[in-house]
């Protein structure tokens, strides 16, 4: 469990050496490599099944600080702490670049962050998955106001309102009723681990809970979910655009996003139980909820001239992509679930590393000055491009795979259920939204390319972005191409997760 | 030695009393606060070999009689695991906090009345130790005027700073009067009906009484009746339950910090304690709760309590009334629990019992700092000192999200047991209401937090971190709360021992 313990000892690390920068960036990313290393090591481990358990400790008898290391958790660890490296990386370029104050608050919050990903994506019961999907959103705050401007804090209050609102008065509600459920001598659900099939299974067979009472549960845990950003609770996620670019790569595609899909999966698969659910036609609206936030936020994507708003509501349709196969319910919707969630984060930490680029070099932020910029800024906005066809879901970008996977899931499910409708209803939304991020983003790529500099822009001359932030976006765009080829540990977890599952 | 420990029940209470009675005839200016300390460093280590002892006894009570004479003829105390803890936590908190008031209370208090402050404030904790600990209805009614009478002045005191500390200490002494006398008349009533005045031995008398009335002729059912009723709202009063908290939050803003720290530790607590040794082991949970559904009442005003103080909390601009009104708040989540009187709900109670005191009293300190170096506690005083107050303002903002209950601090598990308790008697709405209460917390927390690391300064004072003896017990009090909220074994040891004895002693 040292992947958990680094993080920490980063933290210390950066935070006291705050005096020398170079220092402490030095802490960051040694911290970022290091932690990756430890949560590659267990990667062996998983794929032979081997049981990797540890607890931490008892926090109250009966419900322990607890981790076990399974693939669906090893998916979003390895996700975060890999592309923590890049991030550290663009964060040293563009905070130097931007001349940002209270770096060393900054830089500390991060390992705190990365830590609590980490301990969602290990935790073994649902006490500790909370724990630590708190204290993300709080380690997350100070990132997220960092600015410190009123507008700034009018965001993190929204930010933070809604992600700790629905946190506590559902999925805080939903883990204490599970707990007391599991309560007594015949309790109605066998424990708060995370259990393969789901907990409720026994007790709903033996009639000692209602299917209306776990359709109810499931309800407050994903609306508890705040940070998977299901409309109507996704309003944070464009607030908090107004933080430093690193820190919405950050958000979007290395922590809190994902950590919000992962749970999500994470609950359905192992509290749930997929079997539980289909049997008793729990997941269906969240289908149609699913459906309808991937449609409408592509639609206001659409009409976003703030490129960084832009990217937030296209991850707000991402994300549904995951919810979406996550609630159909088929061995193969989870498995291009688990995938999504390492295809999207590929895909928008470059179109995010991309946009502060552009902010960095050039200082502008909204979509229609961006006319003639990849003559200036080539590096950069090929890998806009890259990130952009991921998004679409072209070939030979890595976000095809996850939607190859979602349709075979869809066709996989009408083979298993009578009525077609959700399946249709599905292939429209895919096929929809497709068209929509298609419309959204080749207009960016067309202006960056196609059209002339304007005449302003002819008078102030600029180059590509600082090193680092080159070498970062590069990197994570050659990922997304590469990881179309050679994806082999990732769908290799993800097979393990659809074994589990059917 | 045997001999201490032999009269320990009697020595935890007769010391500061004595003690406080020489402090006020000493004349030495600076030996008063000597003497305070070392009297609370005592009364600590009483109180601890004091629980040692209870929890190693096979049927968890020490009994004690005054002078050897037996009840009920005599004064009898009787120590069990809930008392035992609440004894802890009285002595724990007045230990730190005597340690803390040095140089806080010298800048708040003349020099001339310091041993007078020092003598009223081991009254106080007199009185405290000895409502907890007594075993006699009459002798704690004694001892809740001693506590109150010096809590008043106490409060006075605050008018160097603030003219209004008078006028707050009046509107105290009217309703904490009436508080008293209200109980006095329930003990008179009860008094009447069995003929004596030690707990255990009314709690036998009534058993009689509770039978004949189902039958055909009913004694004193309406003298019990009325008795209860004056002891319930006289103990509502001195715990400071919604809609009986008028006192409470002028007291506690324009008292000297340290009076307001000691106030809000263990004054409410002890106050909480009394109603809920009134409820199970004087009446018996069967008559109050089963029969007279005070338990519904107190659901009520507790759910009222979350809701409306942590309202009225959002709205202050005076950061020790907004803690003043979280203070109510949290009384709530203390009374909810007890109500629910099934075991995760008391323990819920006896944790939330320690766990606030640690926690509001660590952030009234943080205040006292912030009134120490910069004189005052309105909003615009705290503008910006995250940077100048590391420390201070890094324990406050920690006390802050004990207060919301987030993971990690004690305030989740307090949360824990009173939601999980909700959840076992299938009180849903109650549990919905702790838990939007977490989130009104959250917003009058933060509007502090965020006044403190982003807003602006304009006037450019320079503000040196606090004293290390302000320092050190600031950060104890709120570095305990962290660690009872990361491993809480031993806060739910000792709420489950005291929920197990309140439980089995049901009639």
């Amino acid at each position: 469990m040292l992947a958990l313990g680094v993080p920490v000892i980063g933290f210390v690390l950066v935070a006291m050496s705050g005096r020398v920068p170079n220092l402490r960036e030095t802490f960051t990313l040694l911290t970022a490599l290091v932690t990756f290393a430890c949560v590659a090591a267990l990667y062996p481990a998983v794929m032979r099944g081997e049981e990797v358990r540890f607890a931490l400790l008892e926090v109250m008898p009966g419900v322990p600080l607890s981790f076990r290391v399974e693939p669906l958790g090893m998916v979003y660890a390895l996700v975060a702490t890999l592309l923590w490296i890049p991030n550290s990386l663009y964060s040293i370029g563009y905070m130097r670049a931007n001349h940002e104050k209270n770096q060393t608050r900054f830089y500390a919050c991060y390992p705190l962050a990365i830590a609590s990903a980490v301990g969602i994506a290990f935790a073994d019961n649902i006490f500790t998955m909370f724990v630590f999907y708190e204290t993300l959103t709080l380690s997350t705050f100070p990132l997220v106001t960092h600015k410190g401007t009123t507008d700034a804090m009018r965001s993190g209050r929204v930010y933070l309102g809604i992600l700790l609102t629905t946190s506590v008065c559902f999925q805080l509600f939903a883990v204490l009723w599970i707990y007391v459920l599991s309560l007594g001598s015949s309790p109605a659900v066998e424990s708060i681990n995370f259990t393969v099939g789901g907990v409720f299974r026994d007790g709903l067979a033996g009639n000692r809970i209602d299917p209306g009472i776990v359709g109810l549960l499931f309800f407050l845990y994903i609306y508890g979910i705040g940070k998977a950003a299901l409309m109507p609770v996704h309003r944070w996620l464009p607030a908090a655009m107004v933080a430093p670019t690193p820190v919405s790569a950050f958000l979007h595609a290395v922590a809190v996003v994902k950590a919000g899909v992962f749970c999500v999966i994470k609950v359905t698969v192992y509290v749930f139980g997929v079997g539980t659910m289909q049997q008793y036609g729990l997941g269906n609206w969240l289908l149609y909820m699913a459906g309808a936030t991937i449609i409408v936020a592509s639609l206001i994507a659409a009409f976003q001239d703030n490129l960084k708003k832009r990217l937030a509501y296209s991850t707000i349709s991402q994300l549904s992509y995951v919810v979406m196969a996550t609630a159909l319910l088929t061995p193969l919707s989870i498995m291009a679930a688990t995938f999504h969630i390492v295809a999207h984060a590929f895909g928008k930490i470059t179109l995010f590393f991309a946009a502060g680029s552009v902010y960095t070099a050039a200082h502008k932020t909204q979509v229609s000055q961006l006319d003639g910029i990849g003559r200036r800024m080539p590096a950069t906005m090929i890998a806009f491009t890259i990130g952009a066809l991921s998004m679409i879901g072209v070939p030979p970008a890595v976000g095809f795979i996850s939607k190859w996977y979602l349709i075979r899931g869809v066709m996989e499910r009408g083979e298993i259920s009578g009525t077609h409708l959700d399946e249709i209803f599905v292939l429209v939304v895919i096929a929809a939204s497709t068209l929509l991020n298609a419309s959204y983003f080749l207009p960016i790529i067309y202006r960056a390319f196609f059209k002339p500099l304007s005449d302003e822009d002819q008078k102030h001359p600029h180059g590509e972005a600082p090193m680092p932030i080159v070498y970062a976006l590069c990197f994570t765009a050659a990922l997304t191409l590469l990881f179309f080829f050679w994806n082999k540990p990732a769908t290799d977890l993800a097979e393990m997760v659809r074994r589990a599952v059917s | 030695m045997e001999l201490i420990r032999h009269n320990l029940p009697a020595l935890i209470v007769v010391t500061p009393l004595v003690m406080g009675l020489l402090t006020s005839i000493i004349g030495r200016r600076g030996l008063g606060w000597w003497m305070a300390m070392a009297t609370t460093a005592a009364g600590l280590a009483m109180s601890v070999q004091l629980l040692v002892d209870v929890l190693s006894q096979g049927d968890r009570t020490v009994e004690y009689l005054m002078g050897n004479w037996p009840v009920p003829f005599g004064i009898g105390y009787s120590v069990d695991p809930l008392n035992a803890t609440v004894l802890l936590i009285v002595s724990l908190l007045s230990a730190v906090i005597t340690l803390y008031a040095r140089k806080s209370v010298a800048s708040e208090v003349p020099a001339g009345k310091l041993n007078f402050f020092y003598a009223l404030w081991l009254f106080c904790i007199t009185g405290l130790l000895g409502i907890t600990i007594t075993g006699d209805a009459f002798n704690l009614y004694v001892l809740l005027e001693i506590s109150s009478l010096s809590t008043y002045t106490l409060v006075a005191l605050g008018k160097e700073r603030n003219r209004r500390a008078l006028t707050a200490a009046v509107n105290y002494v009217v309703l904490g009067s009436i508080g008293a006398c209200f109980y006095l008349v329930g003990v008179a009533y009860l008094y009447m009906a069995t003929g004596s005045l030690n707990i255990a031995d009314i709690a036998e008398r009534l058993q009689p009484i509770y039978a004949s009335w189902g039958t055909e002729a009913p004694i004193y059912q309406k003298t019990v009746i009325t008795g209860f009723a004056f002891m319930a709202v006289g103990l509502s009063l001195k715990l400071a339950l919604f809609p009986l908290h008028g006192w409470l939050p002028n007291a506690y803003t324009y008292a000297p910090s340290s009076v307001s720290a000691l106030l809000a530790s263990t004054a409410t607590k002890v106050g909480a304690y009394a109603f809920i040794r009134v409820v199970f082991t004087l009446m018996g949970v069967g008559f109050a709760f089963g029969r007279l559904h005070t338990d519904v009442a107190l659901m009520l005003c507790s759910g009222a309590a979350i809701l409306v103080g942590s309202w009225l909390a959002i709205r202050q601009n005076n950061v020790k009334k907004l803690l003043a009104y979280s203070s109510i708040a949290q009384i709530g989540y203390i009374a909810l629990g007890f109500a629910l009187a099934n075991k995760d709900g008391i323990t819920a109670s006896v944790i939330h019992l320690f766990n606030h005191a640690l926690t509001k009293g660590g952030m009234f300190l943080a205040l006292g700092v912030v009134m120490y170096r910069v004189g005052g506690t309105r909003l615009q005083d705290l503008r910006g000192l995250g940077r100048k107050l590391p420390l201070t303002m890094g324990a406050f903002t920690a006390g802050g999200l004990g207060l919301i209950g987030v993971p990690l601090t004690s305030g989740f598990i307090s949360k824990w047991y009173l939601v999980s308790a909700c959840l076992e008697q299938g009180r849903y709405e109650l549990a919905g209401i702790v838990l939007v209460g977490s989130v009104l917390a959250l917003v009058y927390v933060w509007r502090v937090v965020e006044t403190i690391y982003f807003g602006k300064r304009e006037d450019e004072v320079t503000v040196r971190e606090a004293p290390a003896s302000m320092l050190v017990p600031t950060l104890i009090l709120v570095g305990a709360s962290i660690y009872f909220g990361v491993d809480s074994s031993f806060t739910t040891h000792l709420a489950g021992e005291a929920a197990d004895f309140l439980l089995k002693v049901k009639p």
